[in-house]
């Protein structure tokens, strides 16, 4: 399953995009909060039957107003007083929104969870799995009622420069001519790759690692032809860290 | 242009982190509000990190740029919402004039429910007329298969309690079977309509089928006071769902609306969830009845009584859908 994302264009004109939650990670979730629902539900059923020990009938009752509500309510309540999470959500960073970036009106929450009824149908969530599937933003059919998306959450990591860069000697700093026709030469998507490959460089294999910074430094090099003493004796990846730090590190620090 | 990202995220993190938390604050809560600074303030830190967003490309920091566009459509439903909520529940001012004015609002959606029920009871009664075993297919409920008379006779002189020790949890199982059968009224309004309507007539053929079979037996006045308790509320209550579900399969089709079908049914929401509330309701009333009174009949409560009791309850309800918060309406 590709990824999708859905753009908002702001009044102030800035365009911004959240990637959707697809079927299956929905279903993960969804799985989730299932556990967490039939926990609850079975705790409650113990306190119950302590219950029924005073009054049978209204144990009885207790329990089934208190499964229906429970079954209802769980997504309900979660989404509302957690803004669009449940736990299961929550978990895997998913969160519920409005289908045009506007807040998640209470409404909104109520129709999606009564739509439940229909996209549970037969069973295991198979109706409300198809309609996301084919749906463009992964909408079940309580999302499309509702005008709501499940958007995935980023997790913000600051790009650690200085684990790249410190305490390195840039052979190429030696050539300031060199390294300001090299921050021209580089575009912006070259530029990211390399960062991005010395940013995740101990995620990959030994191999693919060692061709990825051959394949780089080749690239940097076609572009801006640096006196032998600046590369010689230093590898792919030191050639590569010294060309992010060209490009990236502000100078004047 | 490259973005000298180190300083450009020294730069802009205090400000994000700073949105961040008012954004949680607001995330804290349902009814989590800020001050009227806070929300200048909020503003202000929305703009900024929207040009910052617009600043870096996705391709220089991906991580960053998520992170910002996350920040940014966090903001952007805060800032730009422009939909009325309401901050204080006021339930009695939901109850006597909301609710019965959305309900005649869309007022012709009930009478076709109305009339889908009637059609499906009409049929129930041809068919029992035509056919004495199509009683056997058509009512889901054993206990209704029995004679009627017999049923009678043995009620009204067996004296034997079969709820004692049971109504409570009766009229539990009553209000969420019937409070299930209204939700998926409302639900199959997204089949285009088309599960609402078998809904509504299966359960008028269920009603007429079931009805004859008590008048054709001499058992009408039984029939009556053993229904019109409960089914003075709880029939009703099922064609407002049925009514939800064809308002929602109206906004679904969209005849003669060419507004997009995004806005149609944000137009019909708010009221598919004030119609539905007003059932559940409506069937919590219906439930205690049915539990409590309408499974006992003479000698133990005359049928009279009975009788007159639903009819009364028909009554408030129709002055109180029809009337209720009638003066609103004009103001």
């Amino acid at each position: 399953m590709t990824s999708r994302v859905f753009r908002i264009r702001t009044p102030e004109g800035v365009v911004f995009s959240q990637l959707l939650a697809g079927p299956v990670v929905r279903f993960a979730a969804w799985f989730i909060d299932l556990m967490a629902l039939s926990t609850i539900i079975g705790t409650l059923g113990k306190l119950v039957a302590l219950l029924g020990l005073l009054d049978e009938d209204i144990a009885g009752a207790f329990y089934a107003l208190v499964y229906f509500a429970m079954s209802i309510g769980y997504g309900l309540a979660f989404e509302w007083l957690w803004r669009g999470q449940t736990p299961g959500k929550k978990l895997l960073r998913l969160r519920v929104v409005d289908a045009e970036g506007l807040k998640l009106a209470f409404h909104q929450i109520v129709m999606r969870n009564l739509l439940r009824f229909v996209d549970s149908l037969p069973f295991f969530y198979v109706v409300g799995g198809v309609a996301s599937a084919i749906s463009p933003r992964f909408q079940r059919l309580g999302d499309i009622a509702a005008n709501t998306i499940v958007v995935r959450l980023p997790v913000f990591a600051e790009p650690d420069m200085d684990r790249l860069t410190e305490c390195r000697f840039n052979s190429l700093r030696r050539h300031p001519h060199l390294e300001a026709r090299l921050r021209q030469q580089v575009g912006q998507e070259g530029a990211a790759i390399a960062l991005q490959a010395l940013l995740r460089r101990d995620d990959f294999e030994p191999t693919a690692r060692i061709e990825l910074f051959a394949e780089l430094a080749a690239y940097f090099r076609s572009l801006v032809v640096f006196p032998d003493e600046a590369s010689e004796g230093i590898s792919d990846e030191q050639y590569v860290r010294n060309v992010v730090d060209v490009v990236y590190r502000n100078r004047k620090s | 242009m490259i973005v000298d990202v180190p300083r450009f995220v020294a730069a802009g993190r205090p400000y994000w982190q700073e949105l961040e938390s008012l954004l949680d604050r607001l995330d804290s809560g349902p009814l989590a509000r800020l001050s009227l600074d806070e929300v200048r303030r909020l503003h202000f830190l929305f703009e900024r990190a929207a040009a910052d967003l617009s600043r870096l490309t996705p391709q220089a920091e991906p991580e960053t740029h998520k992170y910002l566009e996350s920040l940014v459509a966090r903001a952007y439903g805060e800032i730009h919402e422009t939909r009325h909520t309401r901050t204080k529940l006021h339930p009695l001012r939901w109850l006597f004039r909301t609710l019965p004015r959305t309900f005649r609002r869309h007022g012709r959606a009930f009478l076709l429910s109305l009339a889908i029920t009637c059609v499906g009871v009409l049929f129930g009664a041809l068919a029992l007329t035509f056919d004495s075993e199509a009683k056997a297919v058509i009512t889901p409920f054993p206990h209704l298969l029995e004679d009627p008379s017999k049923r009678v006779a043995r009620e009204e002189t067996g004296g034997n309690d079969t709820l004692e020790g049971h109504k409570s949890s009766f009229s539990a199982q009553l209000m969420t079977h019937n409070t299930n059968v209204s939700i998926f009224a409302l639900a199959l309004g997204m089949t285009w309509g088309v599960g609402t309507i078998v809904l509504l007539f299966y359960n008028g053929v269920i009603l007429g089928a079931v009805g004859l079979d008590y008048v054709r037996d001499g058992q009408t006045e039984f029939l009556l006071g053993w229904l019109l308790p409960h089914g003075s509320i709880e029939i009703p209550a099922i064609l407002i769902a049925g009514q939800a579900g064809l308002v929602l399969a109206g906004a679904l089709i969209g005849w003669g609306d060419r507004q997009p079908l995004v806005v149609r049914l944000r137009a019909v929401s708010p009221d598919l969830v004030t119609l539905i509330a007003g059932v559940g309701l409506l069937l919590v009333w219906a439930g205690f009845v049915e539990a409590f009174l309408s499974q006992y009949h003479a000698p133990v409560f005359p049928y009279s009584a009975k009788i007159t009791l639903g009819l009364v309850e028909l009554a408030l309800l129709a002055a109180f859908l029809l009337r209720s918060g009638n003066k609103a309406d004009h103001e």
